[in-house]
């Protein structure tokens, strides 16, 4: 299955691909009008320290430990991609504490939110693979 | 000090409706433009830092900033400009040499642009390069001007060494240090996967880039940074390098500053020294001095490697031409006065040399007329911008063109002319690890490769529409070009006529 892979080395740090995801995921037609005045809660993260920066968001695990001890069952693995079903879900964190990447976040309505690689959305491919100007976040098979 | 004489030269729109404060704006600016203000939690600006590099233009997702030239002006004066004003407040403020990058923004006539290509009509069938074969391969070296034969009859077809090139471009010569380690990755990646040639520079060769050997040309400057026989033995050819358009007669001075690390290890110099490429080669100082590096040069490269001598477009060069031409050299470079440099005293760039096109014409002429054209190759250089360019090059007279601005700015430069600071946004003309990670050589190289392989289409469809179906049969085709707006004299150098005639 292609998934998201990052590179550190090219990585600016410039933070534009939680931009895009949070535009990509806010269902709205322009960017300026999203985004403006708006605190974002996209579903990647740079993570920066000492120089170094990546953005992380969800591996799509083989094992997820997320699915394994999501307590109301809205977590699940649909064709390698885990999907959640924010209707299902009850806020709990369980699924916060057990992932080790730290790929997933409560959303602006206090339930659990996700990368599904933007196959939710109508981005069709993941933007923030799209937006990243130095192809430090690609998508590919490996 | 208490009086700025400077006013910013442009000032930095910012739509607040689109701003939405992503702040990449702010990330990305080496030279400290832009900041977020938390009090009135907005965007700002100090447009006094801002040295036009787009770079945050470029990267803005709802694209809310644009640059504009700033209209605050000095009283009208054709003769005192603004820009002759600003220039005696920097000098009077500082006392020193006036430093500028890139090639010379002075309005000089471009003769590019005043020449006219020719096409097929009705008598001489134009050619489909979709269609039909097509050969842009381009062989530079010594030529043999008669058919030589074996004791047996069969031809011999022992050359002296030649270059192989798949399109008659080749990227020049950039220093490692000039420009970054990403940079020249980018261009050795792209001179690989396109059968052409890139140029180290007088910098050296990075350890890392010897696998790029075979599409190298290793440089020899008068200050020989870098040079030892491996170096010489790693590229694909040698270069002398006499002299560079945008400077003519002066030397280098990469500062201290940017010799830190790889650099100075590949320089061979000690860690923040200054590397300082005197005007001259002292060893050179004639036509005579020149053959016996030349001859060093291939002694040391068991004759296997051909050699450049690249010189800048001046006055004389026609003469210079002619001496190079005898001096065992294999291939000439003539650098025009438009040619790009990482820094150079201003008024030297913008006044001193002459136009590539004059120049080309005129040593095309003289070494024919002195029938030792075959001698020597003749590579062209010096603000090459298009395909177009490369066809009317061709028809003066050249075997192939050097390029580099285009190049760097097919990887992202927007030609703002600082390279000398070295803050290079863009992560080309840089040293500085945060900045030259913005090029990552895979997005570098494969837009090299995308633009170099569509001025070859172009290259094509225009030697097709004029019945032209080689690079050999366009060269010093001079009958294919008319002059536009040229003088009688501009023609006669040229060597052309007149569109109409």
């Amino acid at each position: 299955m292609k998934r998201v892979y990052v590179n550190e080395q090219w990585c600016l740090g410039c933070h534009l691909c939680e931009y895009f995801c949070a535009f990509a995921n806010s269902g709205q037609s322009d960017m300026a009008r999203a985004l403006k005045d708006a605190v974002i809660c996209p579903r990647i993260k740079v993570e920066e320290h000492d120089g170094i920066s990546f953005a992380v968001n969800c591996r799509h695990c083989t094992e997820p430990l997320c699915v394994k001890s999501c307590i109301a069952g809205a977590l699940s693995v649909k064709d390698g991609l885990i999907v959640i079903d924010q209707d299902k879900c009850v806020g709990c964190f369980s699924c916060i504490m057990s992932c080790p990447f730290g790929a997933l976040m409560p959303s602006d309505t206090g339930v659990m939110q996700k990368c599904e690689l933007c196959t939710s959305n109508s981005a069709g491919k993941p933007a923030c693979v799209q937006g990243c100007p130095n192809r430090a976040i690609v998508f590919e098979e490996r | 000090m208490a009086i700025n004489y400077l006013y910013p030269d442009y000032e930095v729109i910012r739509n607040q409706q689109r701003c939405i404060n992503c702040r990449v704006c702010e990330r990305q600016c080496a030279n400290e433009v832009h900041r977020y203000d938390e009090e009135l939690k907005m965007m700002v600006s100090d447009e006094s830092k801002c040295v036009n590099c787009h770079r945050c233009v470029a990267l803005c997702p709802t694209r809310a900033l644009k640059i504009v030239k700033t209209d605050n002006t000095f009283k009208e004066n054709a003769n005192w400009t603004g820009e002759a004003i600003t220039d005696v407040y920097r000098q009077a403020g500082t006392g020193g040499v006036l430093l500028a990058s890139m090639g010379t923004p002075k309005n000089y006539p471009v003769y590019w642009d005043r020449m006219l290509i020719n096409a097929s009509q009705v008598t001489n069938p134009s050619i489909d390069p979709l269609r039909e074969p097509m050969e842009t391969t381009t062989f530079l070296g010594q030529k043999s001007a008669k058919i030589r034969r074996n004791p047996d009859g069969s031809i011999n077809t022992k050359t002296t060494p030649q270059l192989k090139l798949s399109v008659p471009v080749m990227f020049s010569a950039m220093s490692y240090g000039s420009i970054s380690y990403n940079a020249h990755k980018s261009l050795a990646l792209a001179a690989q996967k396109l059968g052409i040639f890139y140029n180290t520079g007088e910098g050296g060769l990075h350890e890392d880039f010897y696998q790029y050997g075979p599409n190298t040309i290793v440089q020899v400057a008068s200050g020989r940074f870098g040079v030892h026989p491996g170096y010489l033995k790693a590229g694909a050819a040698i270069e002398i390098k006499m002299g560079q358009g945008a400077k003519p007669g002066i030397g280098g001075h990469l500062p201290g500053a940017k010799i830190v690390g790889d650099v100075s290890k590949t320089r061979m110099i000690p860690q923040g020294t200054d590397a300082i490429s005197p005007a001259p080669h002292h060893d050179i100082y004639s036509i005579e001095d020149l053959r016996q590096l030349v001859f060093m040069l291939k002694e040391a490269t068991n004759y296997e490697k051909p050699v450049i001598v690249k010189i800048a477009a001046v006055h004389n060069v026609s003469a210079i031409a002619s001496g190079v031409a005898r001096s065992g050299a294999d291939i000439i470079a003539i650098d025009g006065f438009r040619g790009g440099t990482g820094a150079a005293p201003a008024r030297t760039r913008d006044n001193v040399g002459i136009p590539i096109e004059l120049a080309l014409a005129c040593v095309d002429r003289r070494l024919r007329e002195e029938g030792i054209r075959n001698n020597v190759s003749i590579v062209i250089g010096g603000s090459i911008r298009n395909s177009a360019d490369i066809v009317k090059a061709i028809a003066l007279g050249a075997d192939a063109v050097y390029v580099a601005t285009s190049a760097l700015i097919a990887l992202g430069c927007h030609l703002c002319r600082t390279c000398h600071l070295g803050k290079c946004n863009w992560g080309i003309a840089t040293q500085r690890p945060d900045l030259v990670k913005r090029l990552n050589p895979e997005v570098g190289s494969e837009r090299l490769v995308n633009l170099i392989n569509a001025w070859n289409h172009e290259i094509k469809e225009m030697m097709g529409g004029m019945g032209i179906n080689s690079i050999e049969a366009l060269r010093g085709n001079r009958l294919m070009l008319r002059g536009i707006g040229l003088t009688e004299k501009e023609l006669q150098i040229l060597g052309i006529l007149h569109a109409g005639e």
